[in-house]
């Protein structure tokens, strides 16, 4: 596999980055921090990536970046098949509300420049006859609730859209992954109080890479939650609006 | 804020564990840098309860691992198992390797960590090659056996308490093969036992010994002593053998079951069911080194009240009548220790704290029963210092600070060192509060 990976220098992204390097599968990090990228390109060749792990500047709140981002990461591993997404922004709902600037770079970064890069990873998917687009979105998207609605629009609207996308595409090869993580320990999540069924990013990792390997369009990690969800789906609203969760 | 505490989970303080990929950012305006949580007592706790502490288990980035000499440089909170899977399979192994995979490069240096080679290689601090070292105002220094030795002979075994540990670099062994050629030899006493030990320190890289703590009499000091190496190629069989299973405890059971009673019993089914059939063959790595790690969160085995461990340093050769004292203190007090483990040492290393010297240590564990337990553990820390011993920080929680004192007179240089880089005393732990007199 030839891997171009969005996010790969933290949290859950890194872990699946390990895990792809440990089968020695040849990576390029797209990422905003030099030094941050730089050091995870190290790390992952000393955990047996093949060759050079190739990073390039790609800035998730710059759309502007993406096209030449791709590009250049295209000629680095001479042609990807994958491509990865797992940057996002996130706070919770009570601090968002009170920063209406970084309230709206996540609704931005989230959803439309998410997507942005999508597309522009998907033609170029296309264009070779195919492969896998693998993207982190998230189990609150799944419903409407009451303490993510921020958040959990933009991950509602991102699943819907890699849903599109597998309908469209796999006919024509392109495998879409949608990553539906729980409450995670991550850097991300850092300060809040963790609910039930709180995960460990490398079992999310392990699971992901089960799901790239066998192309499932939809992957809930841990996979209790594929079964939390499936009832969540299906409750009334009137039960909803009473769930302070 | 969360409750942190030890592997012993007791004690325990309200405090912050600011955890980031940024070791570095993290550990600004930081009292302490705690890795696994993998010291017993209060060593990697905040000094007053609110206290931050720095984490560094998310900054575990190999940044340089040279193959071919077997060097590695890692960031500080890339823990040992980790390492293991990666060197492992390439024909090295981390030079001393503690009781326990769940430990962070940063921590096995601040607590200058040994294994069951100790009496051939020493401890960690021996073969740690460099550290970047974050002081206290605010300098990044590479630290080094020959750059900044005071203070890097300061830092190992100084529990974290001259500067934020950032990065270790390491020379690693040449392993033959990953596997270990393990003999067991059951022992019928103290003297039997402690007779076994020595003889195997000659021929065997890896010794430990088990002993059944509730056994008295003629008895007493009786126990398994478990000799290992790393196998030929020559020697491997076609089954080779599996890690152990990994399991979670799925409840945490009621205080009597690590009860006197029980103990007793399953210590002398385990010493008979080894007398009889002693084990000897070709073993996993991970189940040699690290037996107990397979059941992920075997501190709970203690409930709620947790445990604690008292390992101490006893020097010298003769040392079987204080072995036989403690042992003794311990049965007399009504007490009961699940795990007690003998090992002899070789001789001190640079460290100024480091915790073994050419001697025996003697590990009991402990279960936390309150002002019993501290009795105890008085007892004890009293023996030890009457013969000149001391007792190993990383496992400690309730020693009181005069016993500390008295065993500790090594504490006065070491104080030098930490001062002339930490003047404004910034650095501190709830250990260093308890035994080291640090204002909270």
């Amino acid at each position: 596999m030839k891997v171009v990976l969005l996010g790969a220098t933290r949290g859950l992204g890194r872990s699946l980055a390990r895990v792809m390097a440990a089968r020695g599968e040849r990576l390029c990090l797209a990422g905003r921090d030099d030094a941050a990228l730089a050091k995870s390109a190290r790390d992952l060749e000393a955990r047996g990536a093949a060759g050079t792990v190739e990073t390039v500047r790609c800035d998730l709140s710059v759309p502007a970046t993406f096209a030449a981002a791709l590009d250049q990461a295209d000629a680095l591993l001479e042609g990807f098949d994958t491509v990865v997404v797992t940057a996002a922004l996130h706070l919770p709902q009570d601090q968002l509300e009170q920063d209406p600037e970084f309230c709206d770079e996540m609704l931005a970064v989230n959803f439309a420049h998410t997507l942005r890069f999508c597309e522009e990873a998907r033609t170029r998917l296309l264009a070779r006859g195919g492969g896998t687009l693998c993207v982190y979105s998230s189990v609150s998207g799944d419903r409407g609730r009451q303490q993510v609605s921020l958040y959990g629009a933009t991950k509602a609207g991102l699943s819907r859209y890699l849903e599109s996308l597998d309908h469209a595409h796999r006919a024509q090869g392109l495998v879409t992954i949608c990553v539906k993580p729980g409450f995670i320990h991550t850097s991300m999540t850092e300060g809040m109080q963790p609910p039930p069924f709180a995960g460990q990013p490398d079992p999310v990792a392990r699971r992901v890479m089960k799901a790239i390997d066998r192309g499932w369009p939809v992957v809930y990690a841990p996979p209790i939650w594929s079964l939390v969800m499936f009832v969540i789906k299906r409750l009334p609203r009137a039960v909803m609006r009473r769930m302070k969760f | 804020m969360t409750m942190l505490s030890g592997w012993g989970r007791t004690p325990w303080v309200m405090g912050h564990e600011r955890l980031s990929e940024d070791l570095a950012s993290a550990c600004r305006d930081a009292a302490l840098t705690r890795g696994l949580g993998r010291s017993y007592g209060d060593a990697s706790l905040p000094a007053r309860s609110g206290g931050i502490v720095a984490g560094s288990r998310r900054a575990d980035c190999v940044l340089a691992f040279d193959r071919v000499r077997g060097v590695l440089r890692a960031e500080a909170g890339m823990s040992l198992s980790d390492l293991t899977e990666l060197v492992r399979p390439l024909g090295w192994s981390c030079p001393v390797v503690p009781g326990t995979g769940q430990v962070t490069l940063g921590g096995m240096v601040a607590a200058d960590v040994h294994g069951k080679n100790h009496h051939v290689a020493g401890t960690l601090g021996q073969h740690v090659t460099g550290l970047l070292l974050l002081v206290a105002d605010g300098r990044e220094l590479v630290v080094g056996p020959t750059d900044e030795p005071e203070l890097f002979d300061a830092t190992l075994g100084g529990m974290g308490l001259t500067g934020h540990i950032l990065e270790v670099e390491l020379q690693l062994q040449a392993i033959p093969s990953p596997w270990i050629r393990l003999e067991e030899q059951p022992v019928a006493d103290l003297e039997a036992l402690l007779g076994a030990l020595r003889a195997a320190s000659d021929s065997w890289p890896y010794t430990v010994a088990w002993v059944d703590a509730l056994a008295t009499g003629a008895a007493l000091g009786r126990g398994v002593v478990m000799k290992g190496r790393w196998a030929e190629t020559d020697e491997l069989v076609t089954a080779l053998p599996r890690p152990p299973r990994e399991r979670t405890l799925p409840f945490e059971p009621p205080e009597w079951a690590l009860g006197r009673t029980s103990v007793g019993l399953f210590d002398a089914c385990y010493y008979h069911a080894h007398r009889l059939r002693p084990r000897r063959g070709i073993v996993h790595p991970d189940a040699f080194f690290h037996p107990l790690d397979a059941l992920h969160d075997w501190n709970r085995l203690y409930g709620r009240r947790g445990f604690v461990q008292h390992q101490c340093m006893l020097p010298g050769d003769d040392v079987a009548d204080t072995v036989r004292r403690l042992l003794t203190a311990l049965v007399a007090r009504n007490g009961s220790s699940f795990l007690t483990v003998i090992k002899d040492c070789g001789a001190e290393g640079r460290g100024l704290l480091s915790f073994p010297c050419a001697g025996v240590s003697v590990a009991l564990d402990l279960p936390m029963r309150g002002a019993a337990t501290q009795a105890l553990i008085d007892e004890l820390n009293e023996i030890v210092i009457a013969a000149s011993g001391r007792i190993y920080l990383a496992k400690d929680a309730l020693t009181r600070p005069e016993h500390f004192a008295a065993m500790e007179p090594r504490v006065a240089a070491w104080n030098t060192v930490r001062r002339a880089w930490d003047p404004d005393g910034k650095l501190k732990s709830a250990l260093s509060v308890r035994l080291l007199g640090d204002s909270p």
